[in-house]
């Protein structure tokens, strides 16, 4: 609620500035005037965000699936860790902008390069954060478990996995919110659709409030993404206590 | 899944009368150094089968080390270990806190590859004897230390094995609680006799549970002295003999301070 309250001052503020006619609205459109554009251009940005959904989701997953995978490998092997870690370090070096072009020189222009380069944003966070969150597990379980005679197996499913899952979750929650700033980038370097490619002709067309109805829809997509993960979240880790200071 | 559960509570508990009662412990001349650090220096002690020996020393002075030793967690410098399989309570509860209390009591059986349904059942006939009843579906930290202590120790037990190392087993608790699971695990050890290894800085809680009273010196850890307890059981706190032993084993342990 207090999130909305702050949104709803800063359009408030911009609303004034704009009817103010402080600004040109060519260059700075009022919310209401986005707000407008959303609903008389639906039926053209609605395809478009269809697409950028798709590539977001899509990505996303193929990265949580690239990240645990790489997070596993490394954490159980030494050898895997010494291999992997200057590349998953590597790979964030470079800006997207840079590496976007390259990738749909590479691949094309359909859907793989799209979803490549989300996930290349999304993998990172997931890996080191579950990685992170399999090698912190607690001291005392681990002696017990080997007291135990526990396998290298029983100590990953019974310990370290669930253990990991708040880390792995943190993770996948930056990911889901990075996570449009690569299909964006990937839909400028080469696309037909996606809202990425919206904000770009809409530029050419000078239809500056079509542009930023669909940087709102960005944001919006970012915004749910990154709340169904924490919904999913609190589904799924429920054994730590969840207090905010200050109270709810 | 109850009348199941309560029909199996009056049965006898296996895992109690299991184990030959002729495997004790024996630790002869162990040293143990981490790097510049010499945590145990020439110790030796024995626990007969089915008794119990409380370790006493200092805080850093080994006693932790000896334990992991014991339990086949670490290998000696020097000197020999000769322990049975052993069950360890770590310091501090160590249960999973994504784990309901039974499935943290059913831990050891779960990973000896038993069902989890026969898991939770043999965990679950202790759990109203421990006072534990109505808890088995409770996450950790939903419980006060005491139960969780309690339910640390009925995965040790159900970890079926004749020796028991308890690692400071109620050092993290208050004072009164602790006072209560003494207590407890006095009786739970006359109902159910284990061979017991127990560490502890605690010289009444030795005195209470303990056949056999060892006296470590601070880091490195050596042997000072060995005491026997030849008290009656159930023993008081406030028992003449418990309060005489008390005294000498802290001026013993003052005297190398």
């Amino acid at each position: 609620m207090a999130a909305l309250a702050v949104v709803v001052a800063l359009l408030g503020v911009w609303e004034a500035v704009a009817l103010a006619g402080l600004v040109d609205p060519l260059l700075l459109p009022a919310p209401t005037d986005v707000a407008q554009t959303l609903w008389s251009d639906r039926s053209l940005l609605a395809p478009d965000l269809a697409t950028t959904t798709w590539e977001v989701l899509v990505g996303l997953l193929a990265a949580i699936a690239g990240g645990v995978a790489i997070a596993l490998a490394m954490h159980l092997s030494p050898v895997a860790r010494r291999a992997l870690r200057p590349l998953v370090i590597g790979s964030q070096a470079v800006p997207v902008p840079v590496i976007a072009p390259l990738i749909i020189l590479a691949l094309g222009f359909g859907f793989a390069p799209k979803v490549l380069l989300v996930a290349l944003v999304c993998f990172f966070p997931v890996t080191i954060n579950l990685y992170d969150g399999l090698r912190d597990a607690d001291p005392d379980a681990r002696r017990l478990l080997r007291s135990l005679d526990a396998t290298r197996w029983q100590t990953l499913r019974v310990l370290e996995a669930p253990g990991a899952l708040p880390a792995a979750f943190t993770g996948v929650r930056v990911a889901a919110a990075v996570a449009v700033i690569g299909a964006v980038f990937a839909e400028w370097s080469g696309s037909d659709a996606g809202l990425g490619h919206a904000v770009l002709t809409a530029n050419g067309q000078l239809e500056t409030s079509r542009a930023f109805a669909a940087t709102a829809l960005l944001f919006a997509l970012a915004v749910v993404l990154y709340g169904a993960v924490a919904l999913l979240e609190r589904r799924v880790v429920t054994w730590t206590p969840r207090t905010e200071p200050g109270g709810s | 899944m109850e009348t199941d559960v309560e029909a199996r509570s009056l049965e006898p508990r296996d895992d109690a009368e299991q184990g030959r009662a002729g495997e004790g412990v024996e630790v002869a001349g162990v040293a143990k150094a981490f790097g510049t650090v010499r945590a145990l220096d020439g110790v030796s002690l024995r626990v007969r089968a089915r008794s119990t020996v409380a370790v006493v020393g200092p805080s850093g002075c080994g006693k932790t080390t000896l334990l992991e030793l014991v339990c086949g967690l670490q290998r000696p410098d020097a000197g020999t270990v000769q322990a049975p399989p052993a069950a360890l309570m770590p310091q501090r509860d160590a249960l999973l806190p994504w784990l309901s209390a039974l499935d943290n009591a059913a831990l050891a059986t779960r990973l000896a590859g038993t069902s989890k349904a026969d898991g939770r059942r043999a965990a679950h006939a202790h759990f109203a004897h421990f006072g534990l009843e109505g808890f088995e579906g409770a996450r950790p930290r939903e419980l006060s230390g005491g139960m969780r202590q309690r339910v640390a120790f009925i995965r040790t037990l159900l970890a079926g094995r004749e020796l028991l190392c308890l690692d400071e087993p109620f050092g993290a608790l208050d004072a009164l609680t602790r006072q209560h699971m003494q207590t407890w695990l006095a009786n739970a050890l006359a109902e159910q006799p284990r061979t017991v290894l127990l560490v502890t800085h605690d010289v009444e809680e030795a005195v209470l549970l303990a056949d056999r009273i060892v006296l470590l010196s601070a880091r490195p850890g050596r042997v000072v002295a060995e005491l026997d307890v030849a008290l009656e059981r159930p023993r008081r706190r406030a028992d003449p003999g418990v309060q005489a032993l008390r005294e000498r084993a802290l001026a013993t342990l003052g005297g190398v301070d």
